[in-house]
């Protein structure tokens, strides 16, 4: 049941012969040399590779966060690469999501507000806001941690914070980068779990850059850049997946 | 979206109190050194003006000698001024309302057991309008009283209180007083004017009829100084130059000779004294608004750091879909509120100082809305223009170099 091979949707992400060129003349960097790569509404993607292989410039092409030097990238049948930084700032604010390794969390800013964060840039009424934003921290298990300033939570609660942020808007694709770099192989756990739940239960398509090959194992496709290109992308047929036994601890 | 990023703005303020306290400590010292200054500054005019206002609005100080100024009396040549010279003056002059000889010595009264270290003033009851003075008991001289030169006074406020003790204007109405060798009545209090600022009591004194000072105190017949109390609207200058005409004639001076008195005008005093103070005001108001300045960079400074600080934070916001406008906005909202904050802050702080200050320095106090609602101005003002570059700054980064950002 390979996703990427499913014929018959139009993909949510195209990218067709993408290319990033950082630097000019004899400090030419060629990060990405030609990418083609579709991916599907609910995929949960894994993209893997070493240092310097291109995948963290796929990554923040894919977010809209950067442009590509040559190339077409399509989201939503939207073509990305001819949008201005405004334009791009409007389609991550309304489609996507985003984790990242460090957290990145408000300091002396309680969970509550943290999360509501995206929806004050959306311009939500203070009802809406909590209400989604309970909604959220609930659905990554941290009910009664709304008051919580980041100081206060473990690191597992932090990323947790950082999750329920990047859901809070419904977005369509959730980025995750590096997102268990920081924990432990315990709270890294809870934490694939976890985007592994929402990919699952909600339906949200989850894209995630790892070099850490137990984590990847929860996605169902992985794609492995080497050198500034694709040099595997192979459906996952049996992710991990959680011990029913488990009893989490939050 | 503005009220949203308001909001946001403010969030970010209440999150980082202590450094948004220092960032503001500068324009909070600024505007209150500014509207200190400019409010004790009026303050002080007001002080010279009221002085001034009580010698006696529209007065000429007539004095023998060529000294300007008060206290200007001249050596032992110069002739002293008689009574006759008030009444030609009176007579001849148009424009003038009434003109006050007046004889001073200084004298130890003696009452009730009590005594007292004072001036006793010999004049007429035009004196009481010359110096603005009212009863607040008894009466006036009588004319027989006058011309004979009768054993009576009026005190002012502080010689009774001293003397008699009780409430103001009451007690020692009636009662006996001890000048020297004779005994007088007082018949009148008069009502006090207060202190006239600069250590001046202008209540410490006992006025007796001129010619009971010239026979029973100072035993001569001089008149040291003429008060001459102009009509209301009347011109000075005019006034001025037809007395010193006049007292040249009676004084008998050559067209070759100087003046043996002067004039001192109190309006001309007013306006220059309070003319002083009032560049004394401009200066310091001058020097406080530099400190202002020096506020306001501090601002441009400490937002400057902040950007650098937070430029993970801005990094995520520009990820999660900030506008670039509206970091912009943000961080613009953040200086202005508080540098007005600062603002805000500044004029309590100026009004408690101006308060208590005026009070120890013994002027009144003047709210001005002006400087006030200037400096509430020029703070916010400042907050934009030091605000603007550094969250042009923030507003500018690349999302992807600022979440990397260590």
């Amino acid at each position: 049941m390979s996703a990427a091979q499913s014929p018959s949707a139009t993909p949510l992400i195209r990218l067709a012969a993408v290319t990033k060129v950082y630097g000019t003349g004899q400090a030419e960097l060629l990060a990405l040399k030609g990418i083609d790569l579709s991916i599907n509404a609910g995929e949960f993607v894994a993209i893997m590779g070493p240092s310097g292989s291109g995948k963290s410039t796929a990554m923040n092409i894919l977010g809209c966060l950067d442009t590509p030097t040559g190339g077409q990238y399509l989201f939503h049948g939207a073509h990305v690469e001819a949008l201005t930084r405004d334009q791009r700032a409007r389609l991550r604010r309304r489609f996507l999501g985003f984790v990242f390794q460090g957290f990145n969390l408000l300091a002396r800013t309680s969970a509550q507000e943290n999360v509501e964060l995206p929806l004050l840039y959306r311009g939500d009424s203070a009802e809406v806001r909590r209400a989604a934003a309970s909604r959220a921290l609930a659905s990554v298990g941290l009910t009664g941690w709304e008051e919580h300033t980041p100081a206060e939570l473990s690191g597992g609660q932090q990323q947790r914070v950082a999750i329920a942020r990047a859901i809070v808007t419904q977005p369509a694709v959730l980025l995750a980068d590096e997102p268990t770099g920081n924990l432990d192989s315990q709270r890294s756990v809870e934490i694939m779990e976890l985007l592994q739940g929402l990919n699952e239960a909600h339906g949200i398509t989850v894209l995630m850059v790892t070099h850490e090959p137990d984590m990847a194992a929860y996605a169902r496709r992985l794609v492995h850049f080497v050198d500034g290109h694709i040099a595997s992308d192979e459906a996952n047929a049996s992710p991990t997946r959680p011990l029913a036994a488990t009893t989490r601890s939050h | 979206m503005l009220l949203n990023t308001l909001f946001i703005a403010l969030r970010s303020i209440r999150r980082n109190l202590l450094r948004s306290f220092l960032t503001i400590l500068g324009i909070v010292i600024g505007v209150a050194a500014v509207i200190t200054m400019v409010t004790l500054g009026n303050g002080a005019t007001q002080a010279v003006q009221l002085k001034i206002a009580s010698l006696g609005s529209n007065l000429l100080m007539v004095r023998p000698g060529q000294r300007q100024g008060p206290g200007g009396a001249g050596g032992g040549s110069v002739p002293s001024f008689k009574e006759a010279d008030a009444e030609a003056i009176l007579t001849q002059i148009g424009g003038v309302a009434t003109v006050a000889p007046e004889g001073r010595s200084s004298v130890t009264v003696i009452a009730n057991g009590r005594n007292w270290a004072t001036t006793v003033t010999g004049s007429s009851n035009a004196w009481f309008q010359t110096g603005n003075w009212t009863l607040a008991a008894g009466r006036p001289f009588t004319d027989d009283e006058q011309v004979s030169g009768a054993a009576v006074c009026v005190i002012g406020e502080t010689v009774r209180r001293e003397l008699y003790g009780g409430a103001a204007g009451s007690q020692g109405l009636g009662e006996q007083l001890r000048i020297k060798q004779f005994s007088c009545t007082v018949i009148g209090i008069l009502a006090s004017k207060g202190q006239a600022g600069m250590g001046n009591d202008q209540d410490d004194t006992v006025l007796v009829p001129l010619h009971t000072l010239q026979r029973r105190v100072t035993g001569n017949r001089i008149v040291a100084t003429l008060l001459v109390a102009m009509q209301d609207g009347a011109d000075s200058a005019p006034i001025k130059n037809a007395l010193t005409q006049l007292l040249r004639e009676r004084r008998k001076l050559g067209d070759g000779d100087d003046d043996n008195f002067n004039v001192l005008d109190t309006q001309q005093l007013a306006e220059t004294l309070s003319g002083t103070t009032q560049v004394m005001t401009a200066l310091l108001g001058a020097v406080a608004a530099v400190s202002l300045l020096v506020g306001g960079i501090g601002i441009m400074n400490i937002m400057l750091v902040s950007v650098t600080e937070r430029t993970r934070e801005i990094g995520l916001r520009l990820a999660i879909g900030a506008l670039e406008r509206e970091v912009l906005l943000q961080f613009l909202i953040e200086a202005v509120v508080l540098s007005a904050l600062g603002g805000v802050a500044g004029i309590v702080i100026a009004t408690v100082a101006s308060i208590l200050l005026s009070s120890i320095m013994g002027i009144p106090y003047l709210f001005d809305p002006a400087i006030n609602l200037l400096s509430l101005a020029f703070s916010a003002g400042i907050g934009v223009i030091f605000g603007y570059f550094p969250a042009r700054r923030a507003a500018q980064l690349d999302p992807i170099e600022a979440l990397r950002h260590e």
